[in-house]
């Protein structure tokens, strides 16, 4: 069964390691829903956030074969109840019907949008929240000569206390670097 | 070799010395311990070629013929040796015609450090002359890469490059270096790496992981050991064999843990897998413990996974932990190097007996002898038959030979066959299947082992696609003795297509060049044999040979290997016939 699973990767930020990320999924025929690339809240360590949906068995066996590269440290995946996420999402529609109709302000007010910019020609609408919500105020603004719209990857924050440097900590217990001590 | 003109001689305790990037690779392969290279030179490595000139009385290189044939050396030296495969090539055509090799390397976990020239660091992306994205096309069959733009860059990347091709399941590492750091200067200064930050190499076996695995086995009526590359990879070889003993244990082999255990020990059952032995296959479908020790279950050993060993309970020894549960499903993971697990398991293990299960197998074994063996190696009449030359190479060399293979039938027929006496003694391609494996591979051993018979078995086909590898033991002289088991067929997938495709023979039958000849032109002796009479003249001529050889035996057009998984069946189903 599929279901909709968020990947957290994080890693060195190295030239080449999305490349290396990306041909897990693409080895296995994996879609990716969307990626996003930042820093950490740790210094020099990146994180990449990428929503797929597979099986719980496909994404374990990925996030395995993620772990496994070089320049990664540790990589998580979640459920939806186990994050908190956001996307954000910007439109771009013709002044002038913002000034001739009121339902473009009816529709900011409803979403709890908000406009950025306006200018004679152009008016820039921004939404912060899930794919479905920006999505209906894509599809609302849709008939009103929308000009553009783009939508960001997903960020998340997951529920789970357990923070990263622990989880850095106890692997770094787990493993030796050489093999020096080996039994004999 | 003309006189070094200049020689630099590098002093660790000594201050930086200041060198060209070019300088410094060499520097970097000395201070890992280097002595050997196989390459091929072109205009983006000439920097470093250049280089290799003042240093060729401490760094042999090897000219091969083609750069697959540098990767296969490479694997081949790696595989017999345990060191490091080192490679030199160009850029472009350089680094592609490397890129079988690095997936060959990449699948079977061999150690492997490629360098490869690139050009200049103002050109990158520019479709400049001979420029491939070396980084991008080599991603996903290296376990590492990286591209050196500034020769300050080298020390540490090259240190990083060993570092991680040799730890862990090892694998193949990709430098890249570009014209201008060749040519840049650096105050060279080389510090091994051993440790990367988001790199762990090595589990710290788990107590509670060894004491279940311990309780599986001490409580096992029909326990089945299945050995893997991994075995040899962390050289366990001792520890296997005193557990096995200790409990009794049966011991089956996969393809590339062939040579960990000795196939005269009387706990050895025989080879795993589509062309296996009739009994490990069927056994493991009867056994209550499966114990895998640095194997992947590749889906040529299990053929249909819902039907593998439901009845047993699993223990999965395996360093790398992406492969536990990702064919099969463990009862008990034990993710660790093979020798760590296997030592920390001894002392819980019971000595034990399991006469009558070990018994069991016989029946199995001496049908397959009965119906299939017997006839092979010592066929009444007809043609020669692959078995019966595999087999009398394994009487006459006591086993103790190192043995390299091709692709296909030839490659099936030597792993049923031979009789390892010794570790380390088996260089075949696993998870790839390359055909032109076999000859390349064969090389990069005896160069790496000299003093050990080196017997190359090759079919007509693979044999044509890397046999300018012959010019290579010609110039290096590399006194490998060649086996080409020649049935004028793609004989493996004529052999299905008998099987599976009513006999229509589609491309496959080959119009074949006079081989002898063609050895002959290299300056390699060599002598065709087309009847059983004459064999073992034969065998002892190519034996005997101080020189490399080139054995050519004519066998069956269109004789079979048995017994055979059909793809996708159970291990039980194994055909007889
Ligand atoms: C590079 C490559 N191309 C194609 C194949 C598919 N293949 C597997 S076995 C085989 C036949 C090998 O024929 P030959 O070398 O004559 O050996 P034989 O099986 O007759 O011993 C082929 C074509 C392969 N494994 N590798």
């Amino acid at each position: 069964m599929e279901t909709e699973y968020t990947i957290n990767v994080f890693s060195e930020n190295y030239i080449g390691l999305l490349n290396r990320l990306t041909i897990i999924f693409t080895k296995r025929k994996i879609n990716i829903e969307s990626i996003t690339a930042s820093e950490s809240h740790i210094d020099g360590i990146h994180c990449y956030t990428i929503v797929v949906n597979t099986s719980e068995i496909l994404v374990r066996k990925v996030v395995q074969q993620i772990e496994k590269l070089v320049d990664v440290m540790k990589a998580f995946y979640y459920v939806r109840d186990q994050i908190i996420y956001q996307e954000i999402a910007l439109y771009k529609v013709p002044t002038e019907v913002l000034t001739s109709t009121n339902e473009i302000e009816k529709l900011v007010r409803q979403y709890n949008a908000r406009i950025l910019e306006v200018t004679p020609e152009y008016t820039v609408i921004e939404k912060t929240g899930h794919k479905v919500e920006t999505q209906e105020l894509l599809n609302e603004l849709k008939p009103y000569n929308l000009l553009e719209f783009i939508r960001s990857g997903r960020v998340a924050i997951t529920k789970p206390m357990k923070e990263l440097t622990v989880h850095l900590k106890e692997k770094e217990m787990a493993f030796n670097y050489t093999n020096h001590k080996r039994s004999k | 070799m003309g006189t070094i003109t200049q020689k630099r001689v590098f002093n660790k305790v000594t201050s930086p010395v200041q060198v060209s990037g070019a300088e410094a690779m060499m520097l970097s392969l000395i201070e890992e311990g280097v002595d050997i290279i196989f390459g091929y030179p072109g205009g983006a490595i000439m920097p470093v070629y250049d280089a290799l000139y003042d240093y060729r009385d401490k760094i042999r290189h090897i000219l091969v013929r083609h750069e697959q044939g540098v990767a296969h050396a490479a694997e081949g030296f790696a595989k017999v040796s345990g060191r490091v495969g080192v490679c030199l090539v160009t850029s472009g055509p350089g680094s592609t015609n490397m890129i079988t090799g690095l997936a060959d390397a990449m699948i079977d976990s061999m150690p492997m450090v490629c360098i490869s020239g690139q050009v200049g660091s103002p050109l990158l992306g520019s479709d400049a002359f001979q420029e491939t994205d070396v980084m991008g096309i080599s991603m996903p069959v290296t376990k590492w890469n990286y591209q050196i733009t500034s020769a300050e860059e080298i020390p540490e990347a090259m240190a990083k490059a060993f570092y991680i091709a040799t730890t862990g399941r090892p694998g193949p590492v990709m430098i890249d270096i570009t014209k201008d750091a060749q040519f840049g200067t650096l105050d060279f200064k080389y510090e091994k790496c051993t440790k990367l930050r988001s790199y762990f190499p090595y589990p710290k076996v788990k107590k509670e992981d060894i004491k279940a695995a311990a309780i599986l086995i001490n409580n096992s009526k029909k326990p089945l050991l299945l050995v893997g590359h991994g075995i040899l990879i962390s050289d366990a070889q001792n520890e296997l064999e005193k557990l096995v003993t200790k409990a009794e244990i049966p011991v089956a082999s996969t393809l590339l843990g062939l040579s960990a255990f000795p196939s005269r020990h009387p706990l050895y059952v025989g080879l795993l897998g589509m062309h296996g032995n009739y009994g490990p296959n069927v056994k493991t479908n009867e056994c209550d413990v499966l114990i895998a020790v640095g194997m992947r279950f590749d889906d040529r050993i299990t053929g249909n996974l819902n039907t593998y060993a439901k009845q047993a309970t699993i223990i999965h020894i395996e360093i790398d932990p992406a492969e536990i549960n990702k064919n099969v499903e463990i009862d008990v993971a034990v993710n660790a190097d093979a020798k760590d697990a296997l030592y920390a398991l001894l002392p819980l293990i019971k000595n034990n007996k399991h006469t009558e299960w070990l018994e069991s197998f016989k029946k199995y074994e001496q049908e397959e002898y009965e119906k299939v063996i017997k006839k092979n190696i010592n066929p009444a009449s007809g043609q020669i038959k692959m078995d019966e030359v595999v087999h009398m190479i394994s009487e006459k060399t006591k086993g103790g030979a190192i043995v390299v293979t091709d692709v296909g039938q030839n490659q099936m027929v030597a792993a049923r066959n031979y009789k390892f006496a010794e570790p380390n003694s088996w260089v075949t391609s696993g998870g790839l299947g390359t055909m032109g494996f076999g000859l390349p591979a064969a090389n990069g051993a005896k160069i790496a082992m000299p003093d050990r018979e080196v017997i190359a078995f090759t079919g007509d086909g693979g044999f044509q696609m890397t046999m300018q590898e012959l010019g290579t033991i010609a110039q290096s002289k590399i006194v490998v003795k060649i086996v080409l088991l020649n049935n004028s067929f793609l004989g493996m997938v004529r052999q299905w297509q008998e099987m599976f495709f009513e006999k229509r023979y589609s491309f496959t039958e080959m119009d074949n060049p006079d081989f002898i000849a063609l050895a002959g032109a290299f300056g390699i002796p060599g002598r065709k044999v087309t009847n059983r009479e004459v064999l073992k003249d034969a065998v002892d001529e190519m034996l005997a040979s101080k020189e490399a050889f080139l054995l050519e035996v004519v066998v069956g057009k269109e004789d079979n290997v048995f017994p055979m998984i059909p793809v996708g069946e159970s291990v039980s189903n194994v055909r007889l016939e």
